[in-house]
């Protein structure tokens, strides 16, 4: 049997790690980084456990401990996962020590703040995915705001203090207004019969059917708005391409990995089953900013001369996918956003090392100064081309499960009632091939630069750090598309009700008031 | 023992992964190539077993599925939600496909070892082609159309990497690009255009989910046999999937990636881009015949493209000079007499000619190989000729195949043309025009066959005897090129037809796999008749005569052919550069996209709309700030009056607030 207290132990663990390097007094680099790595890898051990402890068959939120934090508005420390976020603490607990790993001599400037930054990073973000509490949700979702601001601030490129700056803004400005509908919702519970102010998830969801339709529109879009500048979606993406060309390698990862994660797990969280009605009557619209988001990310990702912003935009074309696969809300296509959560942050993680490695070598990202490298770095062109494989979804690889799971959704989902959805998204699959191999070919094929120069520099093929922190990724590329079910069978409890919740709010019928575990 | 058939397909896979991974640990070629083309000959020894054992069996115990596991589910375990499993379905039709896959793969394996001799990619090239094998088996032993995708992009994935296998060669693909172009290009191209075809086939499966629950093909095909023919939906699924398939398959329109794909190395040719891949889409066809009989309308559409694709290819053939470019036009249009079969509801037929198809055309390409390898990669047959005297064997074989490709009795390739020539004149869903452009693409056929059999192998000897000094092939290379003439001798001999006095044992063992398309269909049967046989004649002539024409004209009256050019050099350059199909894409395409995507899109709509109110919202916080901050002046007289105004103004607002 594992403790409960095992989830706020995963979720804290790293600020350990990091109150261990502000006292500490070593200066010296190894030391740093080395406690660094051993805390994230310490962190995902314990997660395992998680993992292990975890009940498929059981139903409703696992892990759960609930403190009282704040008395008078009944605030409280609650915490609880299922298997949505089970996947997704995974995710992130998987992908810290690897971003670490991929970028071990890139940083050499206020290393120990940098580590610790990533620690803290971690902290949030776990905490996110784990907190049962609005308004802990709100703390972490904030909390983790300020990391991200200074690893991309301090130890980003050129232009990094615009690109901070705008990143913050951008998620500030959403997330005040979520505040205030995390509010309004806690005052609308007092206002029920027998309840106080509570920000309490749980029994919120046993009000969610008593929200009338107005209200409910405004807090949702309130909480959408939040949700759709992480993810992003269309229109509000345009934070994200300056955010990662000018964040640190590991930062990059993180960002586009669980980051961005965090605006879909929002909308299945909260917005669908916390506003139903609201839910299924914005849905097409939506649905028509995710396929808009699914071709405009892959139309504009072709054309970019700089790898890193490519790859940026085609993150705003993959969680595309994931929104579209939501608002289906059906069964394949919730499920499907679920697994491609998880497929992105595995391949877009890994192509964000992959451009690192690349650019710690040539010190350049642009596409026109290379070619030819794979003759030059054999070991790295099979990696890059798994990976590439793997974002434009062929099917054996994990990409294509999400992809088919979501399109199958949105073709038969009753709340969309159009072919058209899926039909303009699947072609983002053709539009995929031809970023990405394009891409892969101006890169990778052709003949060798002239001398073996690039930008000045000589390449040498990955170091065996470098093999080491992919090799665990393509693993599971691989693992999930061949067998899935792994995976899957972890989010599908959830999945059914959620898609259960919402059919019955579109016929009309009063949500079941969930038991309080 | 039928149970076995999962290992069919996973040999290839070992092979892969061992050569994929410590291939380049291994250094000795021998054990690389014991590796990579054992794996495809245990396939091929254990389906043949599998075949031999079938063989005995009623007709209607033939068919045996194996399931493994559960692949891709909601795993919600709702009754309607999707869940398809990896499992493999043996039947008459898909042991028919791995014989063909893993024979002449096997023998094209065998091929590699001489012909990838010494190259530094050798254990690549052998991973790629055993990846291919297994993708291509998933796709013909698939029990389900998302597992058949697997295999289906499977293939498109091994082909993009073999296409491209020597990236950093310059490959010349032709037209207005000419001298530009590598031999990633022709790969990407290939892969993207497979990628639109592919589009079709994944909307056609979401229509099948839709209508059938499932992607199985016994639920769907089952529930399929118990409906009326006509609907619209069968219409449109069955469409979207022959899409696909002109993907795949290389018709028009999307049969433009076939002919730059001849950048790969030639043995890739033979077993990608002849015998197995480009077949996928007939097969697709045929093993959806069900669904095909319930679209009348469909049948017609995919008749006409085969027809037209048939001729429009031949055409193009009859004026390329590179060797591999005139095999690959004539690999797309006898695709093209497939689906034209598949199209007139003769689906036996259709797949007989795959499989001779397979022969000869491997064959063919194979030959090419050796001369390309003889004439240290020259691949223009103005620049050979009388090669027949330095490459004995190749010449002999590439002799038979010319012949069975140009339907010559009694050689492999008439049986089965003939038979679709014959029910593309007398099928329900036949015309006797679909017979008249059957037997022109015939006739042209026969034509640039014969042409490039005289350029490059007879006549005077046209290449540069300072160096080039062309040599036979070794036997790795000639045992397989031997064993394949003898194929296309008598692989025919299976389907000989009741007029000819045969038994057509070839179609009838097909016969339970198409019986519910056929029960659909309803048929007029046809006896053997007098038209039967005048047609025959006719388009015997008609292909004999062409041999003979090409041989005059290349051989003894040169002049003619000058003549000829010089008279008709419109027309020559319009089948030179392929009717111009690329250049149409690339203008009425591939050009306005990049361009919208670049101007409009990213610098228009993201740089300049969507930051540019970003931005500019932060510009008048910053101007208003700016105006805003003048009221704090410091002067207390100031901060007095607002602060009397403003309470004045409260109580005004308190007072007639209630009147």
């Amino acid at each position: 049997m594992i403790p409960d207290f095992l989830l706020t132990l995963t979720i804290f663990f790293p600020l350990l790690g990091a109150i261990v390097l502000l006292v500490g007094i070593s200066k010296n680099e190894e030391v740093i980084k080395l406690v660094g790595l051993t805390t994230t890898l310490l962190t995902f051990v314990i997660s395992l456990a998680l993992y292990a402890g975890y009940d498929t068959a059981a139903t409703g939120f696992q892990f759960v401990q609930k403190q009282v934090w704040i008395e008078g508005l009944s605030i409280s420390y609650f915490v609880g996962i299922d298997g949505m976020s089970l996947l997704l603490i995974l995710l992130t607990t998987f992908l810290t020590p690897l971003a670490l790993l991929a970028t071990w001599n890139s940083v050499r400037e206020r290393l120990k703040e940098y580590v610790i930054m990533i620690l803290l990073l971690e902290v949030g973000m776990t905490g996110v995915f784990a907190a049962l509490d609005l308004f802990l949700f709100y703390v972490f979702w904030e909390a983790m705001l300020i990391p991200m601001y200074f690893i991309i601030g301090i130890w980003g490129g050129q232009e990094r203090v615009y690109a901070a700056i705008k990143f913050f803004l951008f998620t500030l400005f959403g997330s005040l207004l979520m505040l205030v509908a995390i509010l309004v919702l806690g005052y609308f519970a007092s206002t029920t019969t027998g309840g106080g102010f509570t920000t309490d998830l749980v029994e919120l969801y046993g009000i969610a059917g008593k929200i009338p339709a107005g209200l409910q529109l405004w807090l949702f879009l309130a909480f959408a708005l939040s949700f759709s500048i992480k993810v992003p979606l269309f229109p509000l993406h345009t934070w994200l391409p300056d955010a990662h060309v000018q964040a640190p390698t590991a930062g990059s990862v993180i960002l586009a990995g669980v980051l961005l994660k965090m605006g879909t797990y929002g909308f299945i969280r909260f917005c669908l089953p916390l506003f139903p009605d609201a839910a299924i009557r914005l849905a097409p619209y939506f649905s028509v900013l995710a396929v808009i988001g699914i071709i405009y990310g892959a139309l504009v990702a072709m054309v970019q001369t700089d790898v890193k912003k490519l790859v940026a935009y085609s993150s705003v074309s993959h969680l595309g996918f994931v929104v579209l696969g939501i608002f289906s809300m059906t069964e394949e296509g919730m499920q499907g956003a679920i697994i491609q959560m998880i497929n992105h942050g595995l391949s877009t993680g890994a192509l964000f090392m992959i451009v690192g490695m690349i650019y710690d070598r040539a010190h350049t990202r642009q596409i026109s100064d290379f070619g030819g490298v794979a003759k030059v770095m054999p070991v790295f062109a099979a990696f890059f081309m798994i990976v590439t494989l793997s974002s434009i979804g062929l099917p054996g690889l994990n990409g294509f499960v999400g992809e088919f799971l979501i399109l199958v959704g949105t073709f038969t989902s009753e709340f969309l009632q159009s072919y058209a959805y899926a039909a303009f998204a699947g072609s983002g699959v053709i539009f995929a091939a031809v970023y990405m191999l394009w891409m892969y070919q101006r890169v990778m094929f052709g003949p060798v630069r002239e001398g073996g120069l690039y930008h000045g520099h000589q390449l040498t093929d990955l170091t065996a750090r470098e093999i080491i922190s992919l090799v665990p990724i393509v693993v599971f590329i691989v693992w999930i598309g061949v067998y899935p079910s792994t995976f899957l069978s972890k989010s599908a409890p959830l999945v059914k009700e959620v898609v259960q919740k919402m059919e019955a709010a579109k016929q009309g019928i009063p949500i079941r008031i969930a038991e309080t575990p | 023992m039928m149970n076995a058939a999962p290992l069919i397909v996973l040999f290839p896979l070992i092979g892969f992964v061992v050569l994929g991974l410590f291939g380049s640990k291994i250094r000795n070629e021998r054990v690389i190539g014991i590796l990579g083309s054992g794996s495809v000959g245990a396939s091929f020894a254990l389906a043949a077993w599998i075949f031999l054992s079938m063989l005995g069996m009623d007709a209607y115990e033939r068919k045996h599925i194996v399931e493994l596991f559960t692949w891709i589910s909601a795993f919600t375990g709702n009754a309607g939600s999707l869940s398809v499993s990896v499992g493999f379905q043996v039947d008459q039709l898909s042991i028919l496909m791995t014989l063909v896959v893993t024979g002449v793969g096997f023998l094209i394996h065998v091929y590699s070892l001489g012909y990838m001799h010494g190259d530094p990619g050798f254990w690549r090239f052998f991973s790629y082609m055993n990846l291919f094998i297994f993708a291509m088996l998933n796709l013909v032993l698939a029990d389900n159309f998302l597992l058949m995708f697997l295999g289906w992009e499977g293939v498109g994935l091994c082909s993009y990497l073999l296409i491209g296998f020597w990236y950093e060669r310059k490959f010349d693909v032709g037209g207005y690009k000419s001298g530009t172009s590598t031999t990633n290009d022709a790969a990407k191209k290939a892969f993207i255009v497979n990628r639109i075809g592919d589009f079709g086939f994944l909307l056609g499966m979401f229509l099948i989910f839709e209508r059938f629950g499932s992607l199985n093909f016994d639920t769907v095909f089952g529930s399929a046999s118990v409906m009326s023919p006509g609907s619209d939906l069968m219409t449109w699924i069955t469409i979207l999937l022959f899409i696909g398939a002109t993907g795949k398959s290389a018709q028009i329109p999307l049969y433009v990636w076939l002919p730059d794909a001849m950048a790969g190395p030639t043995p890739v040719s033979a077993l990608i881009h002849a015998a197995t891949m480009v077949t996928a889409g007939v097969y697709m066809v045929a093993r959806c015949s069900v669904l095909y009989a319930l679209a009348p309308a469909t049948l017609t559409v995919v008749a006409v493209v085969g027809a037209v694709t048939a001729l429009a290819a031949a055409t193009m053939g009859l004026v390329q000079n590179d060797i591999k470019k005139v095999l690959a036009y004539s690999t797309v249009s006898q695709l093209g007499y497939m689906f034209l079969a598949m199209g007139v509801a003769a689906f036996g037929a259709g797949i007989f000619h795959l499989m001779t198809h397979a022969f000869f055309k491997g064959l063919l390409f194979l030959g090419s190989g050796a001369v390309i390898h003889a004439m240290h990669d020259e691949q223009d047959i103005q620049k050979m000729g009388g090669l027949k005297k330095h490459l004995p064997v190749t010449y002999a074989t590439f002799l038979v195949a010319a012949v069975a490709i140009s339907g010559i009795p009694p050689l492999a390739g008439f049986f089965s043309k003939d038979e679709i020539l014959w029910k593309a004149f007398s099928s329900d869903y036949g015309s006797p025009v679909l017979w008249i452009v059957g037997v022109l693409a015939a006739a042209c056929t026969a034509f640039y066959m014969f042409r490039l059999v005289s350029l490059t192998f007879e006549g005077e000897e046209r290449f540069d005897h300072q160096h080039v000094h062309p040599h036979e092939a070794p036997g790795t290379m000639t045992i397989p090129l031997i064993i394949l003439a003898g194929l296309s001798i008598v692989g025919g001999w299976i389907g000989i037809p009741e007029s000819l006095l045969g038994g057509n044992a070839f179609e009838h063992w097909l016969d339970p796999v198409f019986e519910s398309a056929n029960e659909k269909l309803r048929m007029t049967p046809h006896e053997a008749d007098a038209v039967e046989y005048v047609l025959m004649t006719l388009s015997v002539l008609v292909a004999a005569g062409a041999i003979w024409g090409a041989r005059v004209l290349y051989l003894k009256r040169n002049e003619i052919v000058a003549n000829l050019y010089r008279r008709f050099a419109g027309i020559h350059r319009i089948l030179f550069n392929k009717y111009y199909v690329d250049e149409v894409y690339d203008a009425a395409i591939i050009t306005p996209t990049v361009r919208l995507s670049e101007s409009l899109l990213w610098k228009g709509i993201d740089v300049r709309v969507i930051d540019g109110i970003v931005n500019g919202s932060a510009k008048i916080i910053d101007v208003a700030s700016q105006w805003v901050r003048k009221i704090q002046t410091g002067v207390a007289q100031v901060y007095a009056i607002v602060f009397v105004g403003g309470i004045f103004v409260i109580l005004m607002w308190l007072l007639f607030k209630q009147p």
